[in-house]
């Protein structure tokens, strides 16, 4: 048994690992119940399990859990303030950044990471760049970048899609 | 996954010591290792987890004028060092061209240096493969090649090294440091990775349970800094394995080429430094013909290993000449949008219409 | 239960009707928060994880699997082979009506196909499960497997699609190309491609008895409970399936598929719930795919640039042991005018898994080859790309003669243009650069879609407090049913979205057919319909017959039902709420049901369809050969439109597909093994965000007064056709290099 003590969306969780193998995704979701975030490849490709490991977005697909003893972890489930959902979640209904919400909470916890990140600003080019590792099979990727952009204060995200006329 | 041992020593004497066992293998973000045990590629018996090894996490600027990257320091970390950027632009380019936000994050500056190709016969545990399993023939030949290598393959393995900043660190030098059982060792990274030959299990020049805890540039890769390009030509824009990418660095005198640097990825087992290139260009001036030569020296051993990879020698030859174009127009200020992509200069400005457009 | 909390309510709703307007997705706050459940999500303890071992042969059978080391694994209870496998009522391989699929439900030991399943181990872990599977570590004997469209010589099938005829023809082809001043001949092959949802098949199997619960994505839940009936020998209403939920399915969770009844027969192999997750690699084969074509095209034109033949022929591939043969041709039976039109398709068999339904099946991969033949044939009669297809616009459908129930496509094409700018395009290709030196090309191609109707029904209920509920077994896999249905459902009462309780996504509530063929909203929202107007009938019944209300006697005026209100038609300021006329009436509530299906009067007579105009922009780099589309804009008609916001989603979608046939998707085979190379989402290529260019979707006003009780066309995968064509040819017109094999890689433009 393999002691693991992980912050989970603020919360202490201490976890008994009979098993090595578990990855962070498939701890989160199989034994926490957090199933939030999704596994659309379980080999890094898809980007449906990105979460937030101490501040910064990766792949919970490919980390094993007891390598991550005692780091703090944010997932999808744990973003909203109560009911008040955190300006990119608003920003994903309202620029329509999903159809099948499958990818939906990767790519939100992406696009918080991204903006932490500071990296993008609001250039949508940098956007769509920095929100590459998460697929999205719908393709609602207009959408997706609009939100960010406008999460970002930068207006309802309009700048993302004016050249297109 | 097998089942495995996992120990998380607190020294890097003790992950030696742990990493002696028979079929033990280093965990640093497992980024490419898991994946690999998920497809059954790889079956450690015990993971060494040495992502908490001390003093392996940091870059340090050296007092004589080169770099130190741990062992331990993630990709996206030592892509956005604003010095280390201001100075190593293509490396940064290059770290910045690879995976995703998400795998660059949790990817090692080792890890990198440690990934294993993506030939798909590799990564199917049921294919022959010398590779993976010695002896079993290559079942990349004759097969699917589009990918696969034009340069330093051999009978026994025409995979590619899949690494984007592996081919910045050879054009300019760097120095892979190694820990052991024995001791610390130093080795050229252009050494540090093999060719195929006849043993193509055998892919780094470390030995069993060594350790890799840093990898070095020397003080003249500093010098290349306001001409320095990383050019990666991809199948999709984005979250893509070079098909071809090129590093080069210029050292400019005057109006003349004082030193170049030049490295091909995805085109050879290992990250392919052009020699011959860098010293037909010394002393010439930056110019389209003096590049093309270059260019035609570089890939002169070339030849395809199928039929599929012939139109690869024809693209590193173009991608070379366009690298080499682009370090002598000058490094960026900032690190382009879209990092090494011919897509690079800005997108969102409006389209010009084909009446105020150049004709070509 | 699949009814959706609403945790906030949707956005810029208006007082009055719901439909037309631009709501937020009513499951929205579900989905960014993670609450919203997908099958996998469902775990419960004592649920067991169930994992495939699949067959890493393509054809022959397995003579051994190591049973014994995967039992030793720790966690491990059971494994599932061909030896201990539940006993079936109906053998997988049968074929008791037209409309099913062979399955490979471990019967035997014979392999048909890569990534077969061929053992399930079931553990108490995921982790131990999955290490299971792998220690079975099978043997075969294997033989040498048939792959590629030469795999043997081509035959004629005797149905394509869903029993199309293979070959439709109408004038004399020779006739027409003897007759042209201008002719080409144009061979165009397009790879195999798998539908890849970001959710993978899933299914979560309990048994209680000879009763299942099976939470599963699903586009046909009958469909499903039917088929699962029959194999276990079970009356349908005893089986559950819970699909809320569908991470995208694009006609591979249409038909139940092998994996997901595999984990049901785990579930009865061990009395215990169990539940299986498809590896992504395990998508490449058991689930369906679009099958590879070869289409040949010969095309003639007179002085004037009017067709005078258009002959389009296609191989493609199904396999060894089941009949699924990709309808390419189909575009051609309707798009373009010709005297003359000959369509044709043979087939040849592969050891694959057996093609399948995916978005726009037949019309993508035909539209791709027929719009790049059409912009052959406009420059072989020098004419630019739109005029071409103005001068060849089919004023009825071309081989039935039919008039279309509707048909806004010229006004597509205008302002598909205009929002282009296309009048600027130089004819010759290779002629623009940008600033930065890339080369710039624009093209175009037309969208065409089918508009279907399948058979729903659907359940209303209207109550004394004001309040409604309409019930209809519906699925969302992404399109957005929860909202749009919703909004239907709301008109269909005369009540607003927040009076209305909705539920779909579950096999116990009423028949919603299928969602496929874009057809969904239209049907399953004409049974929503049909069941509101039902109720509605009843309750102006009662007001009607009741002398104290002000609607008494005005039986033969016709109602409108609004806001909770019913108001005469021709005399709106005489009006009763339900409730009121109800709590006269001494009645807590009506229910009424109600179905939609093809109007076959309306078939018979018109040809329907949804059209569109897509025009892209490309940049190729001129040495390199990277391509990155750049611009797109579609305009479409597809008649009424229920929520603009949902519609130009799914238009984007469809166009972001469309630019993934031209340039990324390919399955890759080793033809020695018939094993994939690229069974992944690393190598499979789907667009990145960063390959997304600016978009435009225009959504052009059609009524069509024809196609169905609420004139709803579907727009759910019409977005492919046109795009992938336009992408082709802005790509030959930013090059001068015109490849006709499918995907355009940079490869093939180094020249």
């Amino acid at each position: 048994m393999i002691p693991l003590r992980l912050t989970v969306n603020g919360t202490v969780r201490e976890v008994l690992l009979e098993d090595p193998r578990v990855t962070l995704l498939d701890l989160l979701r199989e034994r926490l119940h957090l199933t939030g975030s999704k596994k659309g490849c379980d080999r890094g490709q898809c980007g449906a399990c990105t979460v937030l490991v101490d501040g910064r977005r990766i792949n919970a697909c490919l980390a094993l859990a007891v390598s991550l003893d005692g780091a703090s972890v944010t997932t999808i489930e744990g973003l909203a303030d109560g009911d008040a959902l955190h300006p990119v979640q608003a920003a994903f209904i309202t620029h329509d950044g999903f159809q099948c919400g499958f990818c939906t909470p990767g790519q939100i916890m992406s696009a918080v990471g991204l903006i932490t990140e500071g990296q993008a600003g609001t250039d949508p080019e940098r956007i769509r760049e920095g929100m590459s590792g998460n697929l999205c099979r719908c393709g609602a990727y207009a959408g997706i970048s609009e939100a960010v952009l406008a999460a970002q204060g930068a207006g309802d995200g309009a700048a993302i899609r004016e050249d297109a006329a | 996954m097998n089942l495995f041992d996992y120990t998380r020593p607190a020294s890097v004497a003790e992950a030696i010591a742990a990493a002696q066992a028979p079929g033990a293998a280093y965990l640093g973000a497992g980024t490419n290792l898991l994946d690999l045990m998920k497809g059954g590629v790889v079956t450690p018996a015990r993971l060494v987890d040495v992502t908490r090894l001390p003093g392996l996490d940091r870059i340090e600027f050296l007092d004589d004028g080169g770099v130190r990257i741990g062992a331990l320091v993630r990709n996206s970390d030592l892509a956005h060092d604003p010095r280390f950027a201001k100075t190593y632009p293509a490396v940064a380019e290059a770290l910045l061209a690879g995976a995703s936000a998400q795998l660059r994050n949790a990817a090692t500056a080792a890890g990198n240096l440690m990934q294993r190709t993506r030939c798909p016969y590799f990564a199917d545990a049921t294919s022959p493969c010398n590779k993976r399993a010695p002896g079993s023939g290559c079942a990349a030949i004759g097969g699917a090649t589009r990918l696969h290598a034009v340069l330093g393959w051999s009978e026994h393995c025409i995979a590619t090294n899949p690494s984007d900043f592996c081919v910045p660190l050879a054009a300019f030098d760097a120095v892979v440091e190694i820990e052991g059982a024995g001791g610390r060792r130093a080795v050229a990274l252009v050494d540090f990775h093999r060719l195929p030959g006849d043993a193509p299990e055998r892919e780094t020049d470390l030995a069993p349970g060594e350790l890799i805890v840093a990898v070095r540039l020397p003080p003249e890769a500093a010098g290349f800094s306001a001409h320095a390009r990383y050019l990666k030509v991809r199948d999709r824009t984005s979250y893509a394995f070079a098909v071809v990418s090129a590093a080069a660095g210029l050292r400019l005198n005057g109006d003349r080429i004082g030193e170049a640097r030049l490295a091909l990825g995805g085109v050879a087992l290992k990250p392919w430094r052009a020699r011959e290139a860098e010293h037909l260009l010394a002393g010439q001036a930056p110019d389209p013909d003096v590049f093309r030569k270059a260019a035609d020296a570089a890939l002169a051993g070339a030849k395809p290993s199928g039929e599929a990879n012939v139109f690869k020698i024809e693209l590193a030859r173009r991608i070379l000449v366009r690298a080499l174009t682009l370090a002598a127009a000058g490094t960026p200020e900032r690190l382009p949008a879209l990092p090494a992509s011919p897509f690079a200069a800005p997108f969102a400005v409006p389209s010009p219409s084909p009446a105020g457009a150049a004709h070509g | 239960m699949a009814e959706i909390a609403l945790t906030s309510a949707p956005q810029r709703a208006r007082h009055g009707s719901s439909m037309g307007q631009p709501l937020t997705r009513r499951d929205g706050p579900l989905k960014v928060t993670g609450r919203a459940t997908f099958a996998a999500d469902n775990v419960a303890d004592g649920t067991l994880h169930a994992a495939l071992c699949v067959a890493r042969i393509a054809r022959g059978r397995v003579t051994h699997l190591d049973v014994a080391a995967a039992e030793a694994h720790p966690g491990v209870v059971a494994v599932m082979t061909p030896d201990n496998a539940p006993a079936l009522a109906q053998h997988p391989d049968d074929k008791p009506h037209g409309f099913i699929f062979r399955l490979d439900l471990l019967q035997d030991s014979a392999v048909r196909y890569a990534n077969q399943p061929i053992a399930v181990v079931i553990a108490e872990t995921l982790e131990a499960a999955t290490e299971g599977a792998r220690l079975l570590s099978p043997r075969y004997e294997a033989e040498t497997p048939r792959i590629g469209l030469d795999a043997e010589p081509p035959f004629t099938p005797p149905g394509i699609g869903v029993g199309q005829p293979p070959e439709e023809t109408h004038g004399d082809v020779e006739a027409g190309l003897a007759a042209a001043s201008r002719r080409i001949a144009a061979t165009y092959e397009t790879p195999a491609q798998y539908h890849n949802a970001m959710e993978p098949h899933a299914a979560v199997a309990s048994w209680d008895g000879d009763r299942l619960t099976l939470h599963t994505p699903s586009q046909g839940m009958s469909m499903a409970q039917g088929r699962l009936a029959g194999l276990f020998g079970i009356a349908p209403e005893n089986i559950r399936i819970e699909s809320p939920f569908l991470g995208g399915g694009f006609g591979s969770k249409g038909l139940i598929s092998g994996p997901q009844i595999l984990a049901c027969m785990a579930a009865r192999l061990v009395g215990r719930p169990v539940k299986l997750v498809l590896a992504r690699a395990q998508m490449y084969g058991p689930v369906g795919h679009r099958a590879e074509t070869r289409q040949s095209f010969r095309l003639g034109a007179d002085d004037a640039g009017k067709l005078t033949a258009l002959e389009h022929e296609t191989l493609t591939a199904s396999s060894r042991f089941d009949d699924f043969f990709e309808p390419a041709g189909g575009v051609s039976h309707t798009l373009y005018a010709s005297p003359a039109i000959a369509v044709r398709h043979q087939a040849v068999r592969v050891d694959t898994g057996t093609p399948l339904f995916m978005r726009a099946p037949g019309e993508a991969s035909g539209s791709v080859a027929l719009e790049s033949a059409i912009d052959e044939m406009a420059l072989a009669c020098g004419m630019d790309p739109l005029e071409f297809r103005l001068a060849n616009y089919a004023e009825v459908e071309p081989i039935s003669g039919k008039p279309f129930s509707s048909k806004a496509l010229r006004e597509c094409y205008t302002r598909g243009a205009e929002h282009f700018g296309w009048s600027a395009r130089p004819r010759a290709p290779r002629q623009t650069r940008d600033a930065n030196g890339l080369l710039v090309g624009w093209g175009m191609g037309t969208a065409t879609f089918p508009a279907l109707m399948f058979e729903a029904q659907a359940k209303a209920e209207l109550r004394a407090d004001g309040t409604g509920l309409i019930e209809t077994g519906a699925h969302d896999m992404g399109q957005g049913a929860w909202t749009a249905l919703g909004q239907i459902a709301a008109d269909g009462l005369g009540i607003g979205l927040d009076r209305l309780t909705f539920r779909m996504g579950s096999s116990d509530l009423p028949n919603a057919g299928i969602a496929g063929g874009s057809a969904h909203t239209a049907t399953a929202g004409g049974a929503i319909h049909a069941a509101g107007q039902a109720v509605i009938a009843q309750l102006a019944d009662l007001a009607t017959n009741d002398s104290a209300s002000p609607l008494y006697g005005a039986g033969n005026a016709g109602f409108v039902a609004r806001d909770g209100r019913l108001f005469r038609r021709d005399d709106e300021s005489r009006s009763e709420a339900y409730s009121d006329i109800l709590a006269r009436a001494g009645r807590a509530s009506l229910t009424a049901t109600g179905k939609a299906s093809t109007d076959p009067a309306a078939a018979k007579t018109y040809a329907m369809h949804a059209h569109g105009a897509v025009f892209a922009e490309v940049k190729v780099d001129p040495d390199l050969g990277q391509i990155r589309v750049t611009r797109l804009v579609g305009a479409f008609a597809a008649g009424r439109i229920v929520n603009p916001r949902l519609v130009t989603s799914q238009y984007y979608g469809g166009m972001i597909w469309g630019m993934s046939f031209a340039l990324h998707e390919h399955a890759a085979m080793d033809a020695r093994t018939g094993r994939f190379l690229n069974d992944n989402l690393g190598e499979y290529h789907v667009p990145v965000n960063a390959d997304t260019p600016a978009m435009e979707a225009i959504l052009v006003h059609e009524d069509d007064a024809h196609v169905n009780a609420l004139g709803i066309k579907g727009v759910g995968e019409i977005g492919i056709t046109g795009s992938a064509g336009a992408i082709a040819n802005a790509v030959w017109h930013a090059t001068g290099i015109r490849v006709r094999e499918i995907p355009i890689t940079l490869d093939k433009l180094l020249g």
